[in-house]
C-alpha cells in the first residue's frame, strides 16, 4: 500500500486503493458525517464487538460524547461562559466543515468507482485529488483518527500494548485500521508539501 | 424678540482611559493522534510561518506538552483557535502573562 503521492503533470494527489481500502474509507467517512449531524444519536448496541468499537457515529449528546468533545474542545479552558460563547458561535460552523471534508472523501471514492454496495473482487480504485480536495482529506483524516483513538482510548506511547494484543482482538483490529488512516495521512502530508 | 436659547448638548461621554488591548495567545496542546508533519503542515499553511518556524513551534508542543502559536487581540486569536479546531488540532486561547 503506497498511500498518495503528488503527480506533478497533472498537479493532482493521487494514490490507489483496492475495492475493500475504499469501502473501509467510505464507511469511516460515513460514520463522521453521521455523527456530526446527529445532535442525539441513539447508543450504538451491536452484538459484534468489531462493529461496536467502529461505530464511532455512536451515543449520546454533545457534549457528553468524548469524539465530539475532542473534536469540538472549549476554546477557554476552565471559563466556561466565555467557552460557551465561543461553542455557540462556531460550533455549527466547524460541524458543517468537518461534514463537509468526509463527504468529499465519498464522493472522490464514488466519482473513482466505488460501488454503492461493493460485490465485486479485485476492484482498483484509482483517486486523483485537487489541491483543495487532498486537503480536505487531509482534514479529515485528522477527525477519523481522533474518533477511532478517542472510542479506543489511545495515549502517547502505548503503541507496544496495541501491538501485544491477539490478532483476534477487535481492539486490536481497530487499532491497525487506526493505524492505516495515519500512514496514509503522513502520505497526503508529504504529497501537499511537495506540491507546495 | 428674544434669541432662542442654546440647545444644551450633553458632553460625550469620554472614558478618561481606553484600556491598551491586552494580548492575548493561541495555545495549542500536544495530543497523542495528531502526526509531527501534520502539525508542521497546519502552522505553515495556516499562519504562513517559514518550514524552520512551524517546526520549531511543532516542537514544542510535542516536547513541552503546548505551545503559544499566535499572539493579537481577542477577537483574532478566537479566529485562529476557531481555525486550529477545524483542522483538529486542540487550541485554546487566553490573556497573555
Amino acid at each position: 500500500m503506497g498511500g498518495f503521492s503528488y503527480h506533478r503533470r497533472s498537479k493532482q494527489i493521487i494514490a490507489t486503493f483496492s475495492g475493500f481500502e475504499a469501502d473501509l474509507l467510505r464507511s469511516l467517512a460515513s460514520q463522521l458525517v453521521e455523527l456530526l449531524r446527529n445532535e442525539v444519536a441513539a447508543p450504538a448496541e451491536s452484538e459484534d464487538p468489531l462493529e461496536a468499537l467502529l461505530d464511532f457515529s455512536g451515543p449520546t449528546t454533545e457534549p457528553e460524547d468524548p469524539v465530539l468533545k475532542r473534536l469540538f474542545p472549549s476554546a477557554y479552558g476552565d471559563d466556561t461562559e466565555a467557552a460557551g460563547e465561543f461553542r455557540r458561535y462556531t460550533e455549527s460552523g466547524l460541524r458543517d466543515g468537518k461534514a463537509r471534508a468526509a463527504s468529499t472523501i465519498i464522493d472522490s471514492l464514488e466519482e473513482a468507482g466505488l460501488p454503492p454496495e461493493l460485490d465485486e473482487d479485485g476492484l482498483v480504485i484509482d483517486v486523483e485529488l485537487s489541491i483543495g480536495d487532498a486537503e480536505a482529506w487531509m482534514r479529515s483524516f485528522t477527525d477519523i483518527r481522533l474518533a477511532l483513538a478517542t472510542r479506543l482510548g489511545v495515549e502517547e506511547g502505548d503503541e507496544d500494548f496495541w501491538d501485544s494484543l491477539p490478532d483476534d482482538d477487535p481492539a486490536g483490529q481497530v487499532y491497525g485500521i487506526y493505524q492505516w488512516v495515519g500512514i496514509l495521512q503522513e502520505t497526503i502530508v508529504e504529497a501537499l508539501f511537495a506540491a507546495s | 424678540m428674544s434669541a432662542p436659547s442654546p440647545v444644551e448638548l450633553d458632553e460625550p461621554e469620554v472614558s478618561d482611559l481606553v484600556a491598551p488591548a491586552t494580548p492575548w495567545v493561541t495555545i495549542v496542546w500536544n495530543d497523542p493522534v495528531n502526526l509531527m508533519s501534520y502539525v508542521t503542515f497546519v502552522f505553515q499553511k495556516y499562519f504562513g510561518y517559514s518550514k524552520k518556524k512551524s517546526e520549531k513551534l511543532m516542537m514544542e508542543v510535542h516536547n513541552d506538552g503546548k505551545s503559544a502559536v499566535s499572539t493579537g487581540s481577542r477577537e483574532e486569536m478566537e479566529r485562529d483557535v476557531q481555525a486550529m479546531h477545524e483542522y483538529g488540532l486542540w487550541a485554546t486561547l487566553e490573556k497573555q502573562d
